[in-house]
C-alpha cells in the first residue's frame, strides 16, 4: 500500500537533465526526413513545414511525457507535459513577428531608395514614384492629432488624480477604458458625419483624419499620464502646499515636472500608436497621388493608406506597385520602432531616480 | 461670539485651473456621446432617402451577414489566441528566467505596436499562401466536419485566414493583460503551495490560474473588442461575399462590419454613404457593449482581490 502510493505520488527517479532537449532535436529531425521522403514518394516537390513542426512537436511531448511517467511519475510527468505546452504556445507566438520582420525587411529594401523619399506618386504609371506626399500627409495629420490631443489627455488626467471625485470622476474613468476599445473604422465615420454638417457630403480632408486619430489617442494619453500622476509621492504635493504654494500652481510646477518623463514616455507611444492607422484616414482623409501640405482643404495622402492602395489598387505593373506597398510598410514599421525605442529610452535616462 | 470660519481663499487662477481640468474629463463623456449622436443622425437618410440598390432587402436583411462575420471571425480570433495568450503570459511570468522573460516581453509588446496595414499586406502575401496546402489537407481528410466542408479556396484569403491573422493581432494585448494579473498573484500563495512539494504547475493550477481567472475572461473580453472593429487586415485578406457560410475554408466568406465600410466608403455616393455610417453604427454598439462588460468585470474584480 505504501509503496504503491509513494510510487504514483512521487517519482522514483529523475531523469537526466540532457534526455528533454536531445528527445525534442531527434523527434524534429526524424519528422522532418520522414516529411522529405513522404514529399519525394508522392512527386510533391513542395516541402510543407506544417507537418513537420506538428508531428514533430506532437511526437516528443507523446514520448517525453511516456518516459516521465514511466521514469519520474505521473506529477512531474504532467509538469513536463505542461512546460512543453507553455513553451510551445509561446515560441509559436514569436514565429509571426520573426516572419513579418523578415518579409518586410526583405521586399522593402527593393523600394527603399532616395527616390522614394523624394518624390510623389503624380502622373506615376508603372515604375519609380515614390511615398513623399504621403510621409508629410502623415506627419502633418499625426501632428496636429498630437496637438489636439496632448493638452485634452493631460488636462483630463489631471481631473482625475488632483480634483476627481465622486461620480462624475468614476464615469470618467470607467468611459476613457471604454473609449479605448473604439474601432478605428467608427472614429472615421465619426469625423466624417461631423465633418458633413459643415461642408457638406463627400468631404474629404486632412484635419478630419487629425480628429479621428484624437479620438483614438486621448484614451491613451489619459491612461498613461495618469499611471504617472498616480506615482508621484504625495509629500511632495503636501510640502508645497505647506509653503503656501496655490494647487493649480502645485500641479503645475511641482506634479507635472516630477511625471514628466513617464508622461512623455506615453505619448510617444500613444503616437506610434495611432501612425499606423489606416481605416479612419480612408475614410475621411482619403487618398491622392500628388503632395497637398494643405490640411484643410482636400484629399491628403498617408502612410499607412498609401501601403494599401498601393496594393488594392495595382496598376499595370504590378511588381512596382507591390515593391512600392512593401517599401512603405517597412517605412512604417521602423516609425513605429523608433518611437517605441525613443518612449523607452526617455522612461529610462529622465524618469526621476530613488 | 462671533466665531466665522476661517474661509479659504479662492484664487483665480486654481478656478480656472480646476474648471479648465473638469471640462477635460467631461468632455471624454461627451466626445463618446457626440459619436453616437453624429453616426445616428448621418445614418438617419439610410432608412428615410431614395432606396440603395445594395440594401433593397431593407437595412436589418443588408448588415445581418457582415455582423454574423464580424462575430464569426472574431470567435475564431478568440479561440485560437485565448490559449495561446494564456501560454505565453504563463511562460514570461513563470517559466523564462526573469531577465530573458523582459526581453520576451518586449518581443511580444512588438507585436502590438505594428500596424494592422502591415499586418494585412503580411496576411494576404505570405500567410495565405504559407497556410494554402493545410488548408487543403484539412479540407480532404476532415471535410466530414461541416466547418472545413465546401470547395476549397485557391487563394487562401479565407475564414479562417482572417481568424488567424486577427489572433494575431490580439495576441499581445491579451497576453500582456494576462501577464500582469499572474505577476500579481500573492508570492505567498505561490510559495506555500510549493512548500507542501506541488510542481510548477499544480503550484499554477492551485494558486495562479485561480486568481488570474477574472484577468483572463476580460482579457479576452477586450480581445474580442478589439477583433471585432479591427478592419484593415481583414478587407485586405478576405475575400468575401454577402451570404452567411460557417464554412472557414471556402472563397464564400462573410465580410466584416469594418471591412465593408472601408472597402466601400471610398467610391460611396449619395446616401449609400450613409448606409454604411448605419453599419458603422451597429459596430459601435456592439463593440461598445463588449467592453463595458469587460471592464465591469475588470472594476468588480478590482474591488475584491486587494490586489492593487
Amino acid at each position: 500500500m505504501t509503496s504503491q502510493v509513494t510510487s504514483s505520488f512521487q517519482g522514483t527517479a529523475d531523469l537526466p537533465k540532457w534526455v528533454s532537449p536531445a528527445m525534442l532535436l531527434a523527434f524534429f529531425m526524424g519528422s522532418f526526413t520522414l516529411q522529405v521522403m513522404l514529399a519525394s514518394s508522392t512527386e510533391q516537390n513542395e516541402l510543407n513545414l506544417i507537418p513537420v513542426a506538428v508531428f514533430g512537436l506532437v511526437g516528443y511531448a507523446v514520448a517525453l511525457y511516456a518516459l516521465s511517467r514511466f521514469v519520474e511519475g505521473r506529477r512531474k510527468a504532467t509538469d513536463r507535459l505542461v512546460t512543453i505546452l507553455v513553451t510551445a504556445a509561446f515560441s509559436l507566438a514569436l514565429i509571426p513577428l520573426l516572419s513579418l520582420a523578415y518579409t518586410v525587411v526583405q521586399n522593402g529594401a527593393a523600394r527603399f531608395d532616395a527616390e522614394f523619399f523624394t518624390f510623389s506618386m503624380r502622373n506615376i504609371v508603372g515604375e519609380g514614384g515614390g511615398a513623399l506626399h504621403a510621409i508629410i500627409g502623415t506627419l502633418e495629420i499625426t501632428g496636429i492629432a498630437t496637438l489636439i490631443s496632448v493638452p485634452i489627455g493631460i488636462m483630463a488626467a489631471i481631473y482625475l488624480v488632483e480634483y476627481g471625485r465622486g461620480t462624475i470622476a468614476r464615469l470618467v474613468t470607467f468611459f476613457v477604458d471604454v473609449m479605448t476599445g473604439v474601432p478605428s473604422i467608427v472614429a472615421g465615420l465619426f469625423a466624417y458625419a461631423l465633418f458633413v454638417i459643415f461642408f457638406g457630403p463627400g468631404v474629404r480632408m486632412g484635419l478630419g483624419g487629425a480628429i479621428a486619430l484624437s479620438v483614438l489617442m486621448i484614451p491613451v494619453v489619459i491612461r498613461a499620464t495618469e499611471e504617472m500622476l498616480k506615482i508621484v509621492p504625495n509629500e511632495l504635493r503636501e510640502a508645497a502646499y505647506a509653503l503656501g504654494v496655490p494647487k493649480w500652481l502645485t500641479v503645475i510646477k511641482v506634479v507635472l515636472p516630477t511625471a514628466l518623463a513617464g508622461i512623455a514616455t506615453g505619448v510617444m507611444i500613444s503616437i506610434a500608436r495611432v501612425i499606423g492607422e489606416t481605416a479612419p484616414l480612408l475614410i475621411i482623409a482619403g487618398f491622392t497621388a500628388s503632395m497637398n501640405y494643405n490640411p484643410f482643404d482636400e484629399r491628403m495622402m498617408t502612410l499607412p493608406v498609401f501601403v494599401y492602395t498601393s496594393y488594392a489598387n495595382q496598376g499595370v505593373d504590378m511588381q512596382s506597385y507591390v515593391d512600392r506597398a512593401w517599401a512603405g510598410a517597412l517605412t512604417l514599421m521602423l516609425i513605429v520602432m523608433v518611437l517605441n525605442l525613443v518612449a523607452r529610452l526617455i522612461s529610462k535616462y529622465f524618469s526621476p531616480k530613488g | 461670539m462671533t466665531a466665522t470660519k476661517p474661509k479659504a481663499i479662492r484664487r483665480l487662477g486654481d478656478v480656472i485651473f480646476a474648471n479648465l481640468a473638469f471640462f477635460a474629463g467631461v468632455s471624454i463623456l461627451a466626445t463618446l456621446a457626440t459619436v453616437a449622436a453624429f453616426l445616428f443622425v448621418q445614418s438617419i437618410p439610410a432608412f428615410t432617402g431614395p432606396e440603395i440598390a445594395a440594401a433593397e432587402d431593407g437595412f436589418w436583411n443588408y448588415v445581418f451577414p457582415f455582423v454574423f462575420g464580424t462575430v464569426y471571425a472574431s470567435i475564431i480570433a478568440l479561440i485560437i489566441a485565448t490559449p495561446l495568450a494564456i501560454g505565453i503570459a504563463l511562460y514570461i511570468s513563470h517559466f523564462a528566467n526573469r531577465r530573458f522573460a523582459q526581453l520576451l516581453g518586449y518581443a511580444v509588446d512588438l507585436l502590438a505596436a505594428i500596424p494592422s496595414v502591415v499586418y494585412g499586406l503580411w496576411g494576404i502575401l505570405v500567410l495565405a499562401p504559407f497556410l494554402n496546402p493545410t488548408f487543403m489537407w484539412l479540407n480532404e481528410n476532415l471535410g466530414w466536419i461541416p466547418f472545413f466542408a465546401g470547395q476549397v479556396s485557391a487563394t487562401g484569403r479565407t475564414m479562417l485566414t482572417v481568424g488567424i491573422v486577427l489572433a494575431i493581432m490580439v495576441l499581445p494585448i491579451m497576453a500582456a493583460l494576462i501577464r500582469e494579473v499572474f505577476l500579481q498573484t500573492p508570492r505567498l500563495h505561490e510559495e506555500a503551495a510549493l512548500a507542501l512539494g506541488a510542481t510548477r504547475w499544480e503550484m499554477i493550477k492551485m494558486a495562479v490560474l485561480p486568481f488570474g481567472r477574472t484577468g483572463i475572461i476580460s482579457a479576452a473580453m477586450l480581445g474580442l473588442g478589439r477583433s471585432l472593429g479591427e478592419t484593415m487586415a481583414v478587407a485586405m485578406v478576405l475575400s468575401p461575399t454577402a451570404v452567411i457560410n460557417f464554412a472557414v475554408l471556402t472563397s464564400s466568406n462573410s465580410n466584416t462590419i469594418a471591412a465593408n465600410i472601408a472597402l466601400q466608403f471610398p467610391e460611396a455616393g449619395g446616401n449609400y454613404s450613409n448606409l454604411l455610417i448605419a453599419t458603422g453604427l451597429v459596430l459601435f454598439a456592439i463593440t461598445m457593449v463588449v467592453n463595458m462588460i469587460a471592464r465591469w468585470i475588470i472594476s468588480r474584480r478590482a474591488e475584491f482581490s486587494g490586489a492593487n
